[in-house]
């Protein structure tokens, strides 16, 4: 039989990471321990060549190549160019924290880079196996960079945490797949897809797969009752890498998603709905609940995005367009936030102290005006008070609650985000009203200052304007249905 | 009953067996020995499903190449038994209560008709001319290939990782720089010192 070679066009963006990254590892490799910027600098450049191949691939139609593995529409594109900015201003943010700490190797870069392209295939991929390699790919590159301070006890257990976790997580995940195999006979998302529309299914069992697939997809959400592992890994990894976990990887998430229970098992709604109504309350209660209580800020955090990934499941449940366009708004203004946020703790961090505390914030409208004022856009903006885009992200998703009937869902979302916005507060309490515990000046690289400085003015300027992302959302998931 | 069931028969009761034992066994080395065994009936089993080639390479790689080191390692390392086992039996009436809930949800699953022999027919033998390794690299080459690429992707990061994470350069290490040794001068190893003659008295 003959065999025509598949169309690698859509796929150059992929290609293009997959040689850099080895373009990367080898002059990293002949530059040597002083001339790590060589390293950096190319890795910022495979992430524009990225961006480059991929805006010129835009385009309103849904390609599929590789066998109907790997799916190119109008959604990829859109996160996978949130996906390059995203680990851009990651890596500006934490060039400074990683080399006073001593893990700016040249691994440090080539893993982002292996990340980076795991996210890329899980958003572009039709079919189960390559949903499931890209995770893959993803989650290895990050338990390697969580381990990357390896002298250290906390970043060495977190890393064990989220590792036996996580591989926990892809075990149900697959298990779950596996039976959806079993029901259906295909590993296409498109085919199972139809098997399930045209009822040749049995329904029984692809319930039993479709569990252990939400149970997967909520431990890599971090959404409860399987957040368990965030808190430890925020606090124990380092910052830097923190904001990495913390950002990109959830827009990957929403694609896959996406991807699978909506595209692949989107005519089950009404098993799945259930279940994530069930994860989106817990994950409000339980992450807004327990932030309170802690005094460690990165711990905070964490269950700051068991809330918040509550609130993205909560744009699920509608199961329309509406429902997933404010989602994916949702995760969207929550990567510009989480980047920000985290950006402050390592402007506060220095060359041998890390500020991890709630205190460390104390009085910072005294050391640094600007900085305050931009941590308070960020914190008003998470708290989700108007006019910051916050605000909007949480009215587009309980919208859409609301529109398909789930009432008391969002009653109870309003409730437990009135309980978080205590939390958020106190830090803007602390930074105005206390007085500082230091006087040491807050001294960053200038790039650092000019980027947190267009993060939170972004936060408020889409708070302001945020018809052109909630259309950029609508146009995206329009276009990909 | 004929010789290939009779076969199936005895592989897998010595399957179940020894995967039993490789949970229950109190030594580490008895363990892997047994998960080797259960390899090689496993490896059987799939001979009778006509998958050969996959059979081949559980032997090769798994017995082969992943259980050696395996064994290595448990020779090698110094476990602690009786710090694996603490709290075992504390923990124990959860689990068990949990994998029995579990292992009754799924026996419902599989023991239904949707797994039934009528729904999954025994699919027909296939020739004696048919290469089941030929058929696995056509379609592991052209139609999965995307997935085969990123699986080799996924080996690359293993291997970056696990460099990552346990290469140190020492200071105090010993090894020699042998383009230094070659280009050595006279001057740096030898010291000429001028001394007055001493009498010899």
């Amino acid at each position: 039989m003959n065999f025509l070679p598949p169309d690698f066009s859509p796929a150059y963006s992929e290609i293009f990471i997959l040689v850099m990254v080895c373009v990367v590892m080898l002059a990293d490799l002949a530059a040597g321990e002083k001339k790590r910027y060589i390293a950096y600098w190319l890795t910022q450049l495979t992430l524009i060549g990225c961006a480059f191949l991929t805006f010129t691939s835009l385009s309103e139609e849904t390609t599929f190549t590789f066998s109907g593995m790997f799916v190119d529409d109008t959604m990829a594109d859109i996160l996978k160019l949130m996906v390059y900015a995203t680990v851009s201003a990651v890596l500006i943010y934490s060039y400074t924290y990683v080399s006073d700490r001593g893990i700016l190797t040249g691994e440090f870069f080539s893993l982002i880079l292996f990340a980076t392209m795991g996210m890329m295939v899980m958003i572009s991929a039709s079919h189960l196996l390559t949903l499931y390699i890209g995770l893959e790919l993803l989650s290895l590159s990050l338990y390697a960079m969580v381990a990357l301070r390896r002298d250290s006890f906390e970043a060495t257990e977190a890393a064990m945490k989220f590792f036996v976790l996580g591989a926990l997580a892809s075990g149900f995940l697959l298990y779950g797949m596996s039976m959806v195999y079993g029901a259906t006979g295909s590993l296409h998302v498109q085919s199972i897809a139809d098997a399930i529309r045209s009822e040749v299914a049995h329904h029984e069992v692809l319930v039993v797969g479709l569990v252990f697939i939400v149970a997967g997809i909520g431990f890599k959400l971090s959404a409860a009752p399987f957040h368990m592992w965030a808190p430890d890994v925020y606090q124990g990894a380092p910052t830097a890498i923190t904001l990495f976990i913390g950002s990109a990887p959830k827009l990957a998430a929403f694609a896959f998603v996406m991807r699978l229970l909506i595209d692949g098992l989107g005519d089950m709604v009404a098993d799945w709905q259930g279940m994530l109504v069930i994860m989106a309350v817990l994950s409000m209660a339980i992450g807004n609940i327990a932030a309170i209580a802690q005094t460690n800020i990165k711990r905070m955090l964490a269950y700051s995005t068991i809330s918040h990934m509550g609130f993205v499941l909560l744009g699920f449940i509608s199961a329309d367009w509406n429902g997933y366009s404010s989602a994916l708004f949702y995760v969207i203004t929550y990567v510009v936030m989480t980047l920000g946020t985290f950006a402050m703790i390592m402007i506060l961090s220095r060359s041998g102290f890390e500020a991890e505390n709630i205190s460390d914030f104390k009085g910072l409208s005294k050391r640094n005006p600007w900085y305050a004022f931009m941590t308070l856009i960020l914190m008003f903006s998470l708290a989700g008070i108007p006019p910051m885009v916050g605000f909007y992200a949480k009215l587009a998703v309980l919208q859409a609650a609301v529109n398909a009937g789930f009432i008391w869902v969002a009653v109870a979302a309003v409730l437990f985000s009135l309980i978080g916005a205590f939390y958020y507060l106190r830090i803007v309490k602390l930074m105005y009203f206390d007085a500082p515990e230091t006087d040491t000046p807050i001294i960053v690289k200038s790039d650092v200052k000019l980027l947190f400085s267009a993060n939170g003015l972004a936060v408020l300027l889409l708070g302001l304007f945020p018809q052109s992302l909630m259309g950029l959302s609508l146009y995206a998931i329009q276009n990909s249905m | 009953m004929n010789f290939q069931d009779i076969i199936f028969y005895v592989f897998s009761a010595i399957l179940i067996v020894s995967a039993l034992g490789v949970v229950t066994s109190r030594n580490p080395v008895y363990s892997a020995l047994l998960l080797v065994l259960s390899f090689i009936t496993c490896a059987g089993l799939w001979l009778l499903l006509e998958a050969e080639f996959l059979a081949i390479t559980l032997v090769l790689v798994y017995v082969g190449a992943v259980m050696v080191l395996f064994l290595f390692v448990v020779m090698m390392l110094d476990i602690n038994l009786a710090r694996l086992r603490e709290g075992f039996w504390r923990w124990f009436p959860v689990g068990g209560i949990i994998a029995l809930v579990i292992v009754a949800e799924i026996a419902l699953i599989m023991t239904g008709s949707y797994f039934s022999l009528e729904e999954m027919p025994v699919p027909e033998p296939k020739g004696a001319d048919y290469s089941n390794t030929k058929e696995l690299g056509r379609l592991l080459y052209t139609e999965y290939v995307y997935a085969f690429e990123l699986a080799a992707v996924l080996l690359l990061v293993a291997m970056v990782a696990a460099i990552a994470l346990t290469l140190r350069h020492r200071d105090d290490k010993k090894s020699l720089d042998i383009a230094k040794q070659v280009s050595v001068k006279k001057d740096e190893r030898l010291r000429i010192v001028s001394m007055p003659a001493e009498k010899k008295d």
